[in-house]
């Protein structure tokens, strides 16, 4: 099976779930001719017409808006906001009405749709394009989302997206884009929309992250092994919300600690919730406070200062080592 | 080089019935007897349903109510115009035309009495619920109205209504844009009631009319007299054929009067003058267009006893269904996040009817 990065593998499942449904339909700024700014949507203009991938004027809240419309009718809109920092102008329109249509209209009325979106630092871009606000959209009920590390869990949770009832912010971390290759296989099962992957099951310590901080962990992991003998359990979030609470809970009863590697600022994020969920439910099991790894709550400061501000590989070591020596 | 003039644009505005009731006959709409009554009809009954809603609010056996006296014309006429295969996406103030479409008055009731089951509208499936956030569903009615055609629905068509205080809203002019450069079948029908809350519409908006807004996204435009039933149903009725033709979408707007207040927690003399509510009065679309039935030979003082008679049996019994119905189930909501199960959901659920059983209440805290 030949290896492929996460850009190609989010294509391929366009490509086939095109061919496989005709309900799917691309919007977005740039998808059809331009095949997207980061061509995830390359060739599927020329393959499926104008008519299944849209190429819309510039408006985010009207591309969500036109697309529950459109989800409320029958089809599976798959609408791509350019970068994730445009998406604000469309927080009404998933809050207002995509994340509670399905409420208000006690089930008559659904919008099962997903929301692509890039986002996340490390790639020296313009303002606006490197921030990771996943907790804007998973403190919204009735939204799922989900964000991929890797091309082959990008390629089968993006079918499951679209597959999906609901609709689903999908976050790519862009500096995962092109970053790296590997096998990718559609009918993995180990990957679903609601559950988090247990990458490696270990005794010594619960390591959980997301998006692109995934193989920034993994490295740490490799950097302190380097020195250290230990076991960790690495579980690969996947999806934020709703969290899957229960990997996460079995995972700390059995190594009594935790370090959560975060991409976002600190606080009110991800890893606080995973936090949180620790303390309600397997509290008595820590031998260790849970530590996390995140950016200061500052402005996501311009390309200079990036690298400074964003969760290191050394900070990861660092947190690893701590815990366990606790 | 001399400055040229590069195209001409003007706003027509469309009036057929005047104050009296008298019809100008060229303009007159293919409407037969059959027709006009059900509009009538559906016009009082709106009158009178919404009077009784105030009433009951003010009694404090609903919650909150956007009220509707002096709109009908500009919401119920447009109805008239479409098949139940098209779709209405509404706001909040078009009681009349929820009612035409097949709602309920009891789904109402419940629904201001804060029940999401009033939403449930086993009558007709393309009619969108209330949408409370203003013109956040014009962009969905251009959904709407393209998926249809995707489909291979060719004659489907899309209503969308919102006011006047909805024009200054991005959303507005993204779904105008969208629906010009989509081709989208929708009509656009803007109830001009003067007032978004206290705001008149001359400080929302610094055009002369809201129909000119139109020209700006390449789409015809047109202003009506909205407490005028004749000439909205003609201007609609126009739109609508334009729009199952293909020939895109049109900015209808109709300029109507609300005639009472914002909603019933609103208070409209700290804004405006009992004058100027006055002089609408006399421009009420209901007295009008009976007028006109009447002198068309089609309406007298009888079948008006029994219409009204029969409006207030229709209430008195939507009052009472709504009044005896028994509580919905306490734990609905946690049926609709998503339409998977989902662990977290459920585990706060059990909590959530645990504490309930506990407490015997909704478990405040």
């Amino acid at each position: 099976m030949a290896k492929i990065n996460m850009v190609t593998a989010l294509n391929k499942t366009l490509h086939a779930s095109m061919a496989a449904d005709d309900t799917v339909v691309i919007m977005g700024e740039d998808v059809g001719v331009n095949g997207g700014v980061f061509r995830v949507t390359d060739g599927l203009y020329e393959k499926f017409g104008r008519n299944r991938i849209i190429d819309t004027p510039i408006a985010e809240s009207a591309i969500l808006g036109t697309a529950i419309g459109m989800a409320m009718a029958g089809l599976k809109p798959v609408v791509e906001m350019q970068f994730s920092g445009f998406s604000y102008l469309m927080m009404h329109q998933l809050e207002g009405n995509a994340s509670r249509m399905r409420t208000r209209s006690r089930g008559r009325f659904t919008v099962p749709l997903v929301v692509r979106m890039p986002y996340g630092g490390g790639v020296r871009a313009l303002e606006h394009h490197s921030e990771s606000k996943e907790v804007y959209w998973a403190h919204t009920a009735g939204v799922k989302v989900v964000i991929p590390s890797s091309p082959a869990n990008a390629a089968v949770l993006l079918a499951a997206a679209i597959n999906d009832p609901d609709p689903v912010v999908f976050m790519e971390p862009k500096r995962s884009y092109r970053s790296f290759k590997e096998e990718v296989d559609e009918s993995d099962t180990d990957f679903k929309i609601g559950k988090a992957h247990v990458k490696k099951p270990g005794t010594d310590i619960t390591l959980i992250s997301w998006g692109a901080m995934m193989r920034d962990t993994l490295k740490a992991v490799e950097q302190v092994q380097s020195q250290t003998r230990f076991s960790p359990e690495i579980i690969d979030l996947l999806t934020i919300s709703p969290m899957d609470a229960d990997t996460i809970v079995t995972s700390v009863k059995k190594t009594g600690r935790c370090v959560v590697v975060q991409e976002a600022q600190q606080s009110f994020g991800p890893a606080s919730e995973i936090i949180a969920l620790i303390n309600d439910q397997a509290l008595l099991y820590l031998e260790a406070p849970v530590k996390r790894v995140t950016m200061a709550d500052v402005v996501m400061p311009l390309f200079a200062r990036e690298q400074l501000y964003m969760p290191s590989v050394s900070d990861i070591s660092r947190a690893i080592v701590e815990t366990l020596n606790f | 080089m001399p400055l040229k003039t590069i195209d001409d644009f003007s706003i027509r505005q469309l009036h057929i019935l005047d104050e009296n009731g008298i019809v100008d006959k060229d303009l007159e709409p293919d409407l037969n007897e059959n027709d006009l009554t059900t509009l009538y009809q559906a016009m009082t009954l709106s009158r009178l349903a919404d009077a009784r809603m105030l009433n009951l609010q003010r009694q404090g056996r609903i919650g909150t109510i956007p009220v509707n006296k002096g709109q009908e014309a500009s919401f119920c006429a447009p109805i008239l115009a479409l098949k139940d295969t098209d779709w209405f996406v509404g706001s909040y103030r078009e009681l009349g035309a929820r009612l035409m479409r097949g709602e309920t008055l009891e789904n109402a009731l419940l629904l201001f009495n804060g029940w999401e089951e009033g939403n449930v509208n086993g009558h007709n499936d393309r009619t969108l619920p209330v949408s409370i956030v203003l013109a956040s569903q014009l962009p969905q009615a251009v959904g709407l109205a393209w998926a249809s055609r995707y489909k291979g629905e060719t004659d489907t068509v899309v209503l969308a209504m919102f006011g006047d205080g909805a024009t200054s809203e991005g959303d507005f002019h993204e779904a105008l844009n969208f629906a010009a450069v989509l081709n989208a079948p929708v009509i656009f029908l803007c109830q001009n009631n003067q007032y978004a809350i206290s705001t008149p519409v001359k400080i929302q908006t610094k055009s002369r009319t809201i129909a000119q807004k139109a020209i700006a996204y390449g789409i015809p435009g047109i202003q009506v007299d909205g407490n005028d039933a004749l000439a909205v149903y003609q201007a609609v009725k126009e739109a609508v054929d334009r729009a199952r033709a293909d020939a895109g979408p049109t900015l209808i707007e109709a300029v109507t009067f609300r005639m009472l207040m914002h909603t019933t927690a609103d208070d409209p003399t700290r804004y405006r003058s009992d004058d100027e509510v006055a002089a609408w009065e006399d421009r009420d679309p209901l007295t009008r267009f009976r007028k006109y039935l009447t002198g068309k030979g089609v309406w007298d003082e009888k079948k008006q006893e029994r219409l009204e008679a029969d409006c207030k049996q229709q209430i008195d019994d939507a009052v009472k269904a709504f009044e005896s119905r028994k509580p919905f189930a306490s734990d609905a909501p946690f049926d609709h996040v998503f339409g998977t199960r989902e662990p977290l959901i459920e585990a706060q659920r059990a909590r959530f009817l645990a504490r309930q059983g506990k407490e015997g209440d909704h478990g405040e805290n």
